[in-house]
């Protein structure tokens, strides 16, 4: 295969394995967090961690520059520990893990909340501290959901393309992501090309999505009745 | 004076306020806490088992101080010894029937193991006779199962006290006759303190060594047994 073929298709796998990886971590700690955390500022904390969702890409890519630049709040301080993730596949993770970051959220969020919360008192009553309740009882009954949230956000983070156009730009075997080559390739009318990157790009995004449908369609978690 | 509780809460929701003030001492192997729902039985339960926090009062269990509030004292529901059957007996779905009756053995991050069982979740698997069942999830079981199930996990990490939340209402009413006569062989084996919450009188006909009525978050009568 061409390299300008797999270049840009590995590139997008590895961009996209890290953002599912981040928001792994970080949607599931801030989605049981939120879940378990009553507060009249519940409804607004929601809606900015949903607004990667809604928010034009390129205007989520134009925040990106200004936090993350050299003269942006974090990219000063990054540039001083000779960090600059402007330009560069970092740059590109960080675009993805953000615009992905609200699938996940909101995917472990309602699995959280669908937990008995009896189920997590009876951990505690029997001798279980909070991180083994939640990494006995409410993370295994969630984890269904939060399966199906993150290969959403993996296809999302896979297609992403404004936020990481404008971050990490369109360097051929650096930063030329799948959905980047494939905007390229139509602009210097190379049809043949785009085709592919094309094809390579639907197949992906196809089998993610089936995978994730056999996750959540399999046997719900069984409920104690 | 086995079970000494005296305990003050007030539940601030708009729709319902609600101010629970129960004070009892009970020396009774079984103690039923009867009353209608919204009396503050599943509350007081609670508080003794520490996953509700008692605005003023104490709780001594078996002559050890779990809650305080004068001296401070709070023990986490973890370090209660408390054991707790709840009403839909909350069994762990993802978990077999072994795994949950070991599920107290261990207190770490790791699930008990699917296959092999512990000595001690092994006998009471056989004291239940749901031994052959120690493979099954919930959702494969019936009601008595469950209860039977929910009763072992309970008592396998030894307790110093079992709490019973409508231990019998979802099952139909024969079962129900069985199984308040082996409750009560049970605690007299085991010589093990009950508190079991019912709004069944039934079950008060059948359990109780001492009674307590609740209604409106406050005990009507005065002890009887000291």
């Amino acid at each position: 295969m061409r390299p300008e073929i797999w270049q840009p298709l590995l590139l997008s796998l590895k961009v996209a394995l890290w953002a599912t990886g981040i928001n792994l971590v970080l949607g599931v700690a801030v989605a049981y967090g939120l879940s378990r955390w009553r507060s009249r500022f519940n409804a607004t904390v929601d809606a900015v961690l949903t607004l990667p969702l809604v928010l034009p890409p390129t205007v989520l890519g134009y925040y990106l520059l200004v936090l993350l630049g050299r003269r942006g709040v974090i990219g000063g301080w990054l540039d001083h520990l000779g960090l600059n993730p402007v330009f560069t596949w970092q740059g590109a993770v960080i675009a993805a893990t953000l615009a992905a970051f609200p699938l996940v959220h909101k995917a472990a969020r309602a699995a959280f909340e669908g937990v008995d919360p009896q189920l997590e008192d009876a951990g505690r009553v029997l001798g279980l501290k909070p991180f083994a309740v939640f990494v006995r009882v409410s993370l295994p009954l969630a984890m269904r959901g939060i399966v199906a949230g993150a290969l959403l956000a993996f296809a999302r983070a896979l297609g992403e393309f404004g936020a990481t156009l404008m971050i990490a730009g369109n360097l051929p075997g650096r930063t030329q992501t799948l959905s980047v080559a494939i905007y390229s390739a139509i602009e210097a009318g190379d049809d043949a090309g785009a085709n592919l990157l094309v094809g390579v790009a639907s197949v992906t995004c196809v089998v993610v999505l089936l995978v994730a449908g056999r996750l959540t369609r399999e046997r719900t978690p069984r409920r104690a009745a | 004076m086995r079970l000494d509780v005296a305990i003050r809460r007030r539940l601030d929701d708009p729709q319902r306020p609600f101010a629970l003030d129960v004070a009892f001492r009970s020396d009774a192997g079984r103690l039923v806490l009867f009353g209608p729902s919204g009396a503050g039985k599943s509350l007081t339960l609670r508080a003794i088992a520490g996953l509700l926090r008692p605005d003023a009062g104490h709780v001594t269990v078996a002559g050890r101080t779990l809650f305080d509030d004068v001296r401070g004292v709070d023990v986490p529901a973890r370090d209660r010894q408390v054991g707790f059957v709840f009403q839909d007996y909350a069994l762990f779905p993802h978990l077999t029937v072994a795994q949950n009756v070991a599920f107290g053995l261990k207190a770490g991050l790791r699930q008990p193991s699917r296959r092999r069982v512990p000595e001690a979740a092994r006998q009471w698997l056989d004291a239940f006779e749901i031994g052959h069942l120690a493979g099954r999830y919930p959702s494969q079981l019936s009601g008595g199962q469950r209860q039977r199930v929910a009763l072992a996990r309970a008592l396998a990490p030894e307790p110093r006290l079992l709490l019973l939340d409508e231990p019998f209402a979802a099952l139909d009413t024969a079962l129900r006759a069985r199984l308040r006569d082996s409750l009560v062989a049970l605690q007299e084996r085991l010589g093990l303190q009950m508190v079991v919450i019912t709004h069944d009188p039934a079950d008060v006909e059948a359990l109780a060594r001492q009674v307590l009525h609740l209604r409106d978050g406050r005990v009507q009568d005065e002890p009887g047994a000291r």
